[in-house]
């Protein structure tokens, strides 16, 4: 294994044509990801935290498009391959799962060959064999009877079972790169804990490492050691996890941290009311100009509205992009 | 399976008797007998004792619903009457019309479907490419334009300046006689079929298990092979299904147009002569083909889809 990170994206930028124009719906996304590791990615809808994922896949379409920066895999630039050679990494080396199971697979295939697919694709093995793999691999993300479960379509699994049908097709080929999209998001509360489970103990099993995109702090919280929270297309903050909960520097993270319902012991040390965060993330098209969050900031100053925040090293670890962070 | 084959053909009884009604009621209220066209020709009127005669003996004096009565007991014994003209058993007459409207549908058909289908696939796949405008600016033209004038043109062109084709009859039933009445017949089902072809691929396109599958590592071919096409063939063949219908339908035109001798030009002349059974008789037939037709077309798409129950 290499020292190197596996996964280095320095300053991504997603564009959104709109007729003629371009607009950058990411821009000046840099993270890393070691072996094994996982990273949450928080945000409002819309902040840009899906396409960022879907970029890293290569399976961004019209009107978005990668705009600049680079994406390094595996101490390769990965965002200029050419399609057949992202196809390749797609599937067996970056994986991804979709928020969605309900519509993520095709209503008219059974589970079992869509699985099967991927080590026909990827490893080049026969149907037969494919299909005897693809029972293993329902067996491996512990839905239960598998070699009959094979035979079910989509429609006849319920949604955690789709989501697991999902994950088994993602780490078929025990992938280095997981990408997982709010995998839970879709799902009751119940199932969600059954699967970040097993996300997480299948992915720690096969030295994959994780990129967990979600809204849910808490979640983020569980699964990762370090967060990068995003808004309106960029990471405004990025530290570990527990600092985040515990001294959050942006505003912006303040604010999400503050409107976390608090449960259990931290409720009893008094009444609090929740906190919220006036407004709603700007539309692609109309991102305002200095630092973007400075129309919802309570802290926001002159020098908001005037200039961009550039990204600030933080004594203990971590980055922040604010003029006024804590 | 078979139990849902059973299902559905008794289905499609209650609308079988609709459809006889409806026909019936028709033909009661609008004026003029068998016996009163036959004036028609310019011969001049028959004696109205004549007329009187020949309405009793059809059946036609009684009131419309004892005739209705009579009819209905007639068909449950698979009975369609008698030609007023050739006093023979309708279903003769109508087994002798059927082949040539049968091959004329089918040919027209194919043509439909065997370029249709492909372009719209085409179409969809290079979305604002030239095939994808050339052809549905063909598909709208072919939709408009009126199928007899579209019939008389091709008439002209391949049969009386290059002389390349028959320019109308039945001739020996082959191919050089069939070609320009099914692609008359064929190029509005076509444009239909390019369009709905391409709408249902481009819809299936955008949706997330085609996102998924390419999430898998596929090439956009392998995409269409193994989870487009079986998606796009059911809307396709339910399209297909009712054009069948529709086609059948408008053979009519097409039929009087080339002198097909289809139940289309037997049904424009039995209408001009209120040989009303004959009329109710050919009908039904197109009928209950379009039904069958469908039926088998729910069938396959019972097959193909999964989720489709057989009740």
């Amino acid at each position: 294994m290499s020292q190197k990170p596996l996964l280095e994206v320095e300053n991504l930028r997603i564009d959104l044509s709109i007729g003629d124009t371009k607009f950058p719906a990411v821009q000046d996304v840099s993270f890393t990801i070691g072996r094994g590791e996982t990273l949450g990615l928080v945000g409002e809808s819309g902040c840009g935290k899906s396409i960022t994922a879907l970029a890293l896949i290569g399976l961004l379409r019209h009107p978005l498009s990668i705009g600049g920066g680079i994406i390094r895999f595996d101490g390769r630039e990965i965002q200029s391959l050419s399609p057949a050679q992202m196809r390749q990494l797609r599937g067996d080396r970056i994986s991804m799962i979709f928020q969605e199971p309900m519509t993520a697979l095709n209503p008219l295939s059974p589970v079992g060959r869509q699985i099967a697919e991927m080590f026909v694709l990827h490893k080049g093995a026969s149907w037969r064999d494919a299909e005897r793999q693809a029972v293993e691999a329902l067996a491996s993300v512990r839905v239960p009877a598998p070699e009959r479960r094979v035979k079910d379509y989509p429609h006849q699994l319920s949604g955690g079972m789709r989501q697991r049908v999902m994950i088994a097709i993602a780490l078929a080929c025990s992938p280095d790169l997981l990408l997982a999209d709010e995998p839970t998001t879709a799902l009751d509360v119940t199932v969600q804990a059954e699967i970040l489970d097993l996300i997480r103990d299948l992915c720690a099993e096969r030295g994959t490492a994780v990129l967990m995109i979600s809204h849910d702090l808490g979640l983020i919280a569980n699964m990762c050691r370090r967060v990068g929270v995003m808004y309106a297309g960029r990471i405004v903050e990025e530290r570990a996890a527990e600092d985040v909960f515990r001294a959050p520097s942006h505003p912006y993270t303040s604010g999400l941290v503050a409107s976390l319902p608090l449960l259990g012991a931290r409720a009893r040390q008094g009444r609090h009311r929740l906190m919220e965060i006036a407004g709603v993330v700007p539309p692609v098209a109309a991102f305002p100009a200095g630092c973007r969050f400075h129309p919802r900031c309570r802290a926001s100053t002159e020098i908001c509205v005037a200039a961009d925040p550039e990204v600030t090293l933080l004594p203990n670890g971590g980055s922040v992009r604010c003029h006024h962070h804590e | 399976m078979l139990s849902f084959i059973v299902r559905r053909l008794l289905q499609t009884i209650p609308i079988i008797l609709a459809v006889a009604l409806l026909i019936f009621v028709m033909f009661s209220v609008i004026p003029g007998t068998f016996a009163s066209s036959m004036g028609d020709d310019g011969r001049g009127m028959l004696d109205a004792q004549v007329m009187e005669r020949m309405n009793k003996e059809f059946g036609l004096a009684d009131p419309v619903y004892v005739r209705f009565g009579k009819y209905i007991a007639q068909l449950a014994q698979l009975d369609l009457g008698m030609s007023f003209r050739t006093r023979q058993p309708v279903s003769s007459v109508l087994a002798d019309r059927m082949w040539p409207t049968l091959q004329l549908s089918f040919a027209a058909m194919m043509f439909s479907i065997v370029i249709g289908v492909p372009l719209g696939f085409i179409a969809a796949l290079r979305p604002g490419s030239i095939i994808d405008t050339v052809s549905m600016v063909g598909a709208v033209s072919g939709l408009s334009v009126p199928k007899f004038w579209l019939g008389l043109l091709m008439m002209y062109f391949f049969a009386l300046q290059l002389g390349w084709l028959p320019s109308f009859g039945y001739g020996d039933g082959g191919l050089r006689y069939l070609t320009l009445p099914a692609v008359a017949l064929g190029v509005a089902p076509l444009a239909l079929l390019a369009r709905t072809t391409r709408a249902a691929v481009l819809e299936i396109m955008n949706a997330d298990f085609v996102r998924t599958a390419r999430s898998k590592g596929m090439s956009e071919w392998r995409v269409v092979q193994w989870h487009l096409a079986r998606n796009a063939l059911v809307i396709v063949l339910t399209t297909i299904g009712l054009q069948f219908g529709t086609v059948i339908g408008q053979a009519v035109v097409i039929e009087k147009l080339f002198a097909w001798p289809g139940l289309g030009s037997l049904l424009v002349d039995s209408v001009t002569l209120r040989d009303i059974p004959v009329v109710q008789g050919a009908i039904l037939l197109i009928v209950m083909f379009f039904l069958l037709v469908n039926t088998l077309v729910d069938v396959l798409c019972a097959i193909i889809d999964p989720r489709i129950k057989y009740t």
